[in-house]
This record gives structure tokens, C-alpha cells and sequence, in this order.
């Protein structure tokens, strides 16, 4: 019988606000044998980043362990004097953070930092450490490994860099590694590759791994254990696979019933064909009488937007003083949103997909090409009354929920102010509307008083959608709106815009670079690399016969998208 | 694939659902009432003891200035010189300067010319730095280069330097200007050296501001340029501006009794510290009766640091980041 590695017991741990303790674990157990993964899977503000922290002592601010204990290698750690604990640290358990920007020091050559905690560890010195580190390097996939230790983390990627860390963690050759999301900041595909590497690394070197992930795709993937948190609580512990096909904690259900990728696809595709019967016809009323007032002029046309031949290019400075250097971001992009339907825009980092979006918007003006809005060239609205026009009728929802409302202003006035630029009905009218729209996106009327620093980002982003809908309008553009949401606020907001969709209407068009949360809102899908179009087909053809090599990769990254669930 | 049958500690486990109740997601806590900015920093400011020893000597200090009859019936100007250079009695509780002053009239009266020229110095940089430093950074582009250059050259000229060249050749051309006068010369030769640290704090305040989702939201709504700026951005920007203002007028304060120990800031007919503690100096040279500069140096000092912890105590509330742990 193998003797657990790491066993954590009732784990208290609190922080301390002025005279209190306010706890944030609350009798956390789990048990990790040598060479095991286990996945701590939570949303934010479960606990599972704080209990990950109190094992290797680096619990931050005003945070300590309080009770229980966490026994390591037959020791139990919580008691030890510092020095010994810092002697574990780094040679018995590794730590591979979660942000790779900010755990680099940007003035130091990344060989040298890594050269560091070689030498703190006593694994290696000088000369030796040196070569040691191009291996360390080399051993974490960096291509050219010896030329790369002596560059600094600016000359890195974010994929690049988070190798580096690993390499890093896994310096001193420790038991235990810790991986605190360590891909969440990356692109899907180079969250795969470093996911991938880092599972044969681990399993090659019999390295312990404790993965902390929100998603649960990715641990049930990656773990053969798999601890769900709650609120500082263990609710549900237990085989990866097990939990996932059957939960038995409500919770575990509906973070399984939630998780986009491993969402049942007949169901998903039904639900959306649905909505999408209802949006279309009532889209096509709207449209009708839109056109018989003939406000903007234009005619009733299947696709409420068509772009043309979209071009952006931004002129960054380079080369000698003065001159530019031409960045062709978006390149020669053509798509019809059909009215009342949703076609997605889907794309790594720098793709060019918001580039897109902003150009939609009319935030940004075209190189070249054109935005048709029902058959009008939007460039061609110059004059005041008309753009104002076309603003009433498309609308965005931003990514950050903790960007796009005025922090100065009240909920209340946030959902207001587009009805008072564009001087739509008195106070009483406006106040009515605003309940209206609170009602439509779920929140209570109460909100109205409120600031966007007392709202969570999901709340938030509520409110945002209800301020993109205050104008009635016809389209609304949503770059990333979900991506920076838990999968359970997630879900709630998908279905949010699914039923709105179905009730008013609406026309989506959808930025995103998670092509998993695709399926439950989108019809028509655009997959973008860098600036261009690689592939364009409705969202079936898209999952079930991919066409393009790009597509098919993105779709294999989907973490947890391989499983197969018997619902 | 992992082996099936779960080692010890790894049996499946679910805890009792009573013990973790499942709370609807995205509920609002609607039982504290809401909290803007402004409330919440208030709050902060209130709960820091230096806001309230800064507070408390402020006010006295401004009743002092708004009413100095309150406090002694003295004339600040009625000579006694039979009694020049006496020192502190129960009648006279600071004593008495070289042309027999009654010093502790001196200081009452002083305060107004120094708070004054502190506030009203403040008050012309914060404008003006606000507004051209939130021009520059929101229009960008030329607009943004042209207020930037002449900002770095007022900037390069050190604040005693330019304010000595600027005073003295004003008094040439207008010698004669009473009270008011004196006082206004002193503050518009601040504030025209003062502007340009605002403007740089204001302007990157702005930049950051305008780079956030909420502005291109307002302008997709319709909102216009002008109005963005006026509603969105400038509000936003207000903290580390207020910030600077606050910490700032006690540097104020400072530079009118510098420059007019020198001898080329208010008028010697302008009852200021700053005056008296430049009448003071052949005392200290000798050595005695030390009184007659201590008294108005530690109103000067006591202003400035009631200032300065205001200051403290607001960046404290406004801008948590800049708070030393």
C-alpha cells in the first residue's frame, strides 16, 4: 500500500479584516498519492486557490491557517518553523503560478531567474547550474533553449513564458507540483500544447501534480481525481470520471450541467433551433415596420448586417524615426448576419475578430470595404440625424463587466444615459423603461439605486446587456461578452440572451475565442486567424466536419470537448 | 485511464447538502444602502484618525482667518517701540518684535494672507492643469503635443528661480498694489509655474480612463465627443487630481513665505508670515530673542503639516493603491 503524498485534514483557513477572522476555507480535505493528478475544481471564490496557497505557506496578505492540518511526506507542515518550511518550499513542492506576465521579473534574463531557485535549493551552482538550466528549459519545450535562457520575459510569449515557469517549478525536481490555472491567461490551442507537455513531463519525471482549474472540462480531462469546492467547503470528492457522469452534490450537478463543453450537443442544437424560429420571425416583423416608417430608408433584406471586403490596416511605428510599418489586422472579412439569427466570430488572441466588431460599430473606420446596415453603406451616414439613427439600432455588450459601466455613475443612470442622448420620453417614461429592461435581464428593480462596485460580474454584465437594450435596438454586437465570467454565471448569461433573442427578435453577432460556448448561442460561425478568414459554415458543419486544419485544431483544444457523457 | 478502485482518502465523498446550502447565483445584497465612490470614500476618510487631527486644526486655522477679532484686540500694525523685543508675558503671550509688534496679533493676522494665497494658488492650477491636461490626453494626436511641450517647459523652470525673475520685474512696472494686489501677483506667479504638474496628473489620469469599455459603450449609444469627455471622462479622472490639489497646497503655502522672506513676495505692508519671519532674521544672526521667529515659523509649519496630513488622509480614501502598507 502506497503512502499518501500530501493529505490535508479539516482546513481551516481565514483572513483577518481589522478584529475579525473572516474564513475562507472551511474544513478543506484531500488526499494526493506520488505521481497522482488531482484537480481542485471551483468558481472564483471557492477556496481553492487560498487551500493550493496554505499547502506551500504563500497564503497572501493578512491570510493563515487556523485549524487542521496538511501532513506532506509524513510530515505535518502546518507546524514547522519557517526555515524548514522554506526548505520545502520550492525542492519538495513546486509552484507553477497562475498569470505568466507578472510572475517573471521583467529585469532579469529569464535563464538567470530560473538559475536562481537552483541555486536556493541547493540543486545546482554556478557553471553546472547554467547548463542545468538549458536542459530545465529545453526539458519544458522551449525550441533553441541556450539562446533563450539569456533573453528577458518581454522576448516571450505568454505561452513561451508560462514554459518557462514550469520549468521553474520543476527545477529541484519537487514531489508535489502545485498548478494554480496555469493556462487560464492562454489561447486555447497553447493552453493544450503546454497542458499536454506538462501531463508527459509530470507522468515522465513521477512528479505529483495539484491542478487548480475553474474549468471543469479541462480537470476532468487532465486529473484522475477530482476535488469540487464550494464556498471554502469540499463538496464533492471523489474519480474524476465518476463525478462527471454521475454528480451527486447539487452543486457538482450544475457545474456539470453548465460547463459549455460538455454540454449535450442534440440538446444544445434543439434549444438554439428554437430560439432561433422565434427571433427570426419576430425579427422580420420588426424590420417590416421599421421600413413602412421609413426612418433610415433601406429595404427589408435577409441579412440585417452585411460587411464587404473589410480591411484595417494600423500604421505602427518601426523602422527608421517617422516611418510606419503597416499591421494589416483585419483582411478582406465578408459575412451576412442573417436578421434575428447569431453568427459567431471566433479567434485566438490578435485574429482580428474585435477589430471586426469595432469597424461594425463604427468605432473604427474601414481601410477598405464596407458595413452594409439593411442595405446602407454605414460610411455613407454623415449627417447627424442619420447616425444617430443607426446607433438606436446597433448596440455592444463589452467583455470586461468591470470596464464598460461608469463606476461613477448609479445603475439607474448607466441604463439611462442612452435614452436621454438620444431624448426618448420623459422621466416617468424613462424610469418605467429602466424597470423594464431590469425585469428583461433578471435583476430586481432595487438595483436601480446602486453602484457597479456592489454588483458581481455577472450582475454587471446584466446591466450592461440591459443598457445595450434600452434603444430597442435591432442588432447587438457581444465581443467576449461571457468570457470573463465563472461557467455557472456564464450559462445563466447564455440563456439570458437566448430567450431575449427569442423574444425581441435580436440579431447576435458574437466575438469569441471559446468556440465551446459557440454551440449554445451561435447559428453562422467565422473562424479568423490572423486578420483573415479560414473558415465559414454554420455552426454544425463547423463542429461535426470541420473543414480546415486551424478549425480542426481549435476544436480539439476545447478542454474536455473528447468526453463522452451518457446524458 | 486511472485505476478504478479508489485508494484510501479517495473514496467518493459527498458532503451534506444542509451543511453547504446551494445560494442562487446572482443575487443582489439589497440590505446595506448603496454606495457610491464618493460615499465609500468618505467612509474611509472617516474612519482615519489623521483625517480628524488634520480636520480639527484646519478649522480652528480658518476661523482664524475669517475672523481674527475673535482672538485678540491688537492692532497687527500699532507700533509700541518702548516695548520692542520684549518677551512673552501673561498680557503679551508672544511677546513683542523689534518694531513693537505684539507678535501673537501678528501670527492671528498673518494666517489670512498665507491660507489665501495657499488656496487660491490651488485652485488656479487645478483648473487650469485639469483642463489642459484632460484636453491633451483625451483629444490625443497635436492637440496633445502642443500642451505637452509647453507644459515640460514650464516645468524645466525650477518654481523660486521663475517666481524671483517674474515678481521682481512685476514690481518695476506695478510697485504700488495694496493688499489684494500683492496677494494676486503671488498666486498667479505660483500657479503659472504650478500648472504643469497638474496637467501631467490629469492627463494620465485621462488616458487610462479613455482606454476603458464604458467610454466606447457611451460613444456607441451616440454620445458625443465633448460630452464623453465632460460626463465620463473628467469625473472619473477627478481622484488623483484632488489627490495632488490637496498635498500641493501646503507647497503653497510654503513657497508665498519663501518668496516672501526674500523679500519679493507680499508686500511688507501685507501682515504675512512669511514677512515677519524675514523681519526675524537679524534675531536669529544675533541669537537672541528667538520668539519673534518661533512664533510665526510654527504657525507656518503647524498650516502646512494640517495641510499636508489632509492630503495624506485623502489619497488614502481616493486612491487605495498609493496606500504604504
Amino acid at each position: 500500500m502506497t503512502q499518501p503524498l500530501l493529505q490535508i485534514t479539516d482546513l481551516q483557513v481565514a483572513f483577518r479584516a481589522g478584529k475579525q477572522d473572516i474564513p475562507a476555507v472551511r474544513g478543506a480535505g484531500l488526499t494526493v498519492y506520488p505521481g497522482q493528478t488531482v484537480a481542485i475544481v471551483g468558481e472564483s471564490g471557492s477556496g481553492k486557490s487560498t487551500t493550493a496557497h496554505a499547502i506551500i505557506d504563500l497564503l497572501p496578505g493578512t491570510g493563515h491557517v487556523t485549524g487542521g492540518s496538511i501532513v506532506f511526506d509524513g510530515r505535518d507542515i502546518t507546524h514547522l518553523k519557517r526555515r524548514e518550511r522554506e526548505a520545502i518550499r520550492g525542492s519538495q513542492i513546486g509552484l507553477v503560478p497562475q498569470d505568466p506576465m507578472s510572475n517573471l521579473n521583467p529585469l532579469v534574463r529569464v535563464g538567470k531567474q530560473i538559475k536562481e531557485s537552483l541555486e536556493a535549493n541547493g540543486v545546482a551552482r554556478g557553471k553546472a547550474a547554467d547548463k542545468r538550466v538549458v536542459e530545465l528549459l529545453e526539458e519544458a519545450g522551449l525550441p533553441d533553449a541556450a539562446s533563450r535562457a539569456r533573453q528577458f520575459p518581454h522576448e516571450y510569449s505568454g505561452g513561451m513564458r508560462q514554459r518557462a515557469l514550469i520549468a521553474m517549478g520543476l527545477a529541484a525536481r519537487p514531489k508535489l507540483l502545485i498548478a494554480d490555472e496555469p493556462t487560464s491567461a492562454l489561447d486555447v490551442t497553447v493552453q493544450k500544447q503546454i497542458l499536454d507537455h506538462l501531463e508527459t513531463l509530470t507522468t515522465d519525471l513521477g512528479v505529483a501534480v495539484l491542478l487548480i482549474t475553474h474549468d471543469l472540462g479541462l480537470a476532468a480531462e487532465r486529473a484522475d481525481h477530482l476535488v469540487v469546492m464550494y464556498k471554502g467547503q469540499v463538496v464533492e470528492s471523489g474519480p474524476a470520471l465518476q463525478i462527471l457522469k454521475n454528480p451527486q452534490h447539487p452543486y457538482s450537478q450544475r457545474l456539470i450541467s453548465s460547463a459549455p463543453s460538455l454540454a449535450s450537443q442534440r440538446l444544445t442544437s434543439q434549444l438554439r433551433a428554437e430560439v432561433r424560429e422565434s427571433s427570426v420571425k419576430t425579427a422580420g416583423e420588426i424590420a417590416a415596420e421599421i421600413v413602412a416608417e421609413g426612418e433610415l430608408g433601406g429595404e427589408v433584406t435577409d441579412a440585417v448586417v452585411e460587411a464587404k471586403n473589410l480591411t484595417k490596416v494600423f500604421k505602427l511605428p518601426g523602422g527608421a524615426p517617422g516611418r510606419s510599418i503597416d499591421f494589416t489586422a483585419v483582411d478582406d472579412v465578408s459575412f451576412r448576419l442573417r436578421r434575428g439569427t447569431t453568427t459567431a466570430i471566433v479567434g485566438e488572441s490578435g485574429s482580428g475578430k474585435s477589430t471586426v466588431a469595432r469597424m461594425v460599430l463604427d468605432l473604427l473606420e474601414p481601410t477598405s470595404g464596407s458595413v452594409e446596415f439593411d442595405g446602407i453603406d454605414i460610411t455613407t451616414l454623415r449627417d447627424k440625424k442619420q447616425q444617430l439613427a443607426f446607433r438606436r439600432r446597433v448596440q455592444p455588450v463589452f467583455q470586461n463587466p468591470y470596464a464598460s459601466l461608469d463606476p461613477m455613475y448609479s445603475i439607474y443612470r448607466s441604463i439611462e444615459e442612452p435614452l436621454r442622448t438620444h431624448k426618448i420620453g420623459s422621466d416617468k417614461e424613462r424610469e418605467a423603461k429602466i424597470r423594464d429592461l431590469l425585469d428583461k435581464v433578471s435583476l430586481p428593480s432595487a438595483v436601480m439605486r446602486r453602484f457597479p462596485s456592489e454588483l458581481s460580474g455577472g450582475q454587471r454584465q446584466r446591466v450592461a446587456i440591459a443598457r445595450a437594450l434600452a434603444l430597442d435596438p435591432e442588432v447587438v454586437i457581444l465581443d467576449e461578452a461571457v468570457s470573463a465570467l465563472d461557467v455557472l454565471v456564464q450559462a445563466q448569461i447564455l440563456t439570458l440572451l437566448n430567450d431575449l433573442q427569442a423574444e425581441l427578435g435580436l440579431s447576435y453577432l458574437f466575438i469569441t475565442h471559446d468556440l465551446a460556448v459557440v454551440r449554445q448561442i451561435a447559428d453562422d460561425v467565422l473562424v479568423m486567424q490572423n486578420g483573415k478568414v479560414v473558415e465559414q459554415a454554420t455552426v454544425t458543419e463547423v463542429f461535426d466536419r470541420p473543414r480546415e486544419e486551424y478549425t480542426r485544431k481549435l476544436l480539439d483544444a476545447i478542454p474536455g470537448g473528447s468526453i463522452e457523457l451518457a446524458s | 485511464m486511472p485505476d478504478m478502485t479508489p485508494l484510501p482518502g479517495q473514496t467518493i465523498y459527498v458532503a451534506p447538502t444542509d451543511g453547504t446550502p446551494l445560494e442562487e447565483t446572482g443575487t443582489v445584497d439589497t440590505s446595506a444602502p448603496p454606495e457610491g465612490q464618493w460615499k465609500e470614500a468618505w467612509k474611509q476618510l472617516r474612519s482615519n484618525w489623521i483625517f480628524w487631527v488634520s480636520a480639527v486644526l484646519l478649522v480652528i486655522i480658518f476661523i482664524v482667518v475669517l475672523f481674527p477679532g475673535l482672538f485678540t484686540d491688537i492692532n497687527p500694525r500699532q507700533a509700541q517701540l518702548s516695548r520692542s523685543l520684549e518677551g512673552p508675558s501673561a498680557d503679551h503671550w508672544f511677546g513683542f518684535d523689534r518694531q513693537g509688534y505684539d507678535v501673537f496679533s501678528r501670527v492671528v493676522y498673518g494666517a489670512r494672507a498665507s491660507v489665501t494665497v495657499g488656496i487660491l494658488t490651488m485652485l488656479f492650477v487645478t483648473v487650469v492643469g485639469l483642463l489642459t491636461g484632460a484636453v491633451a490626453g483625451f483629444y490625443g494626436k497635436w492637440v496633445d503635443t502642443a500642451i505637452s511641450r509647453v507644459a515640460d517647459i514650464f516645468f524645466a523652470i525650477p518654481l523660486i528661480l521663475g517666481a524671483i525673475v517674474l515678481l521682481s520685474t512685476l514690481n518695476n512696472v506695478w510697485s504700488n498694489r495694496g493688499y489684494w494686489g500683492g496677494v494676486l501677483a503671488v498666486v498667479l506667479v505660483l500657479a503659472v509655474f504650478g500648472w504643469p504638474q497638474m496637467t501631467r496628473i490629469a492627463r494620465g489620469a485621462v488616458l487610462e480612463i479613455k482606454s476603458l469599455e464604458f467610454i466606447d459603450a457611451a460613444r456607441a449609444i451616440g454620445a458625443t465627443k465633448r460630452s464623453n469627455l465632460w460626463r465620463h471622462v473628467i469625473p472619473n479622472s477627478l481622484a488623483p487630481v484632488i489627490v495632488t490639489a490637496t498635498v500641493s497646497l501646503g507647497v503653497y503655502i510654503v513657497a508665498e513665505a519663501t518668496l516672501s522672506f526674500l523679500g519679493i513676495g507680499l508686500p511688507p505692508s501685507v501682515v504675512s508670515w512669511g514677512n515677519d519671519i524675514a523681519a526675524a532674521q537679524s534675531q536669529v544672526r544675533s541669537g537672541n530673542n528667538l520668539h519673534v521667529l518661533f512664533f510665526p515659523a510654527g504657525a507656518l509649519a503647524i498650516t502646512v503639516l494640517s495641510f499636508m496630513l489632509l492630503g495624506d488622509a485623502v489619497r488614502d480614501a481616493l486612491d487605495p493603491k498609493a496606500k504604504k502598507s
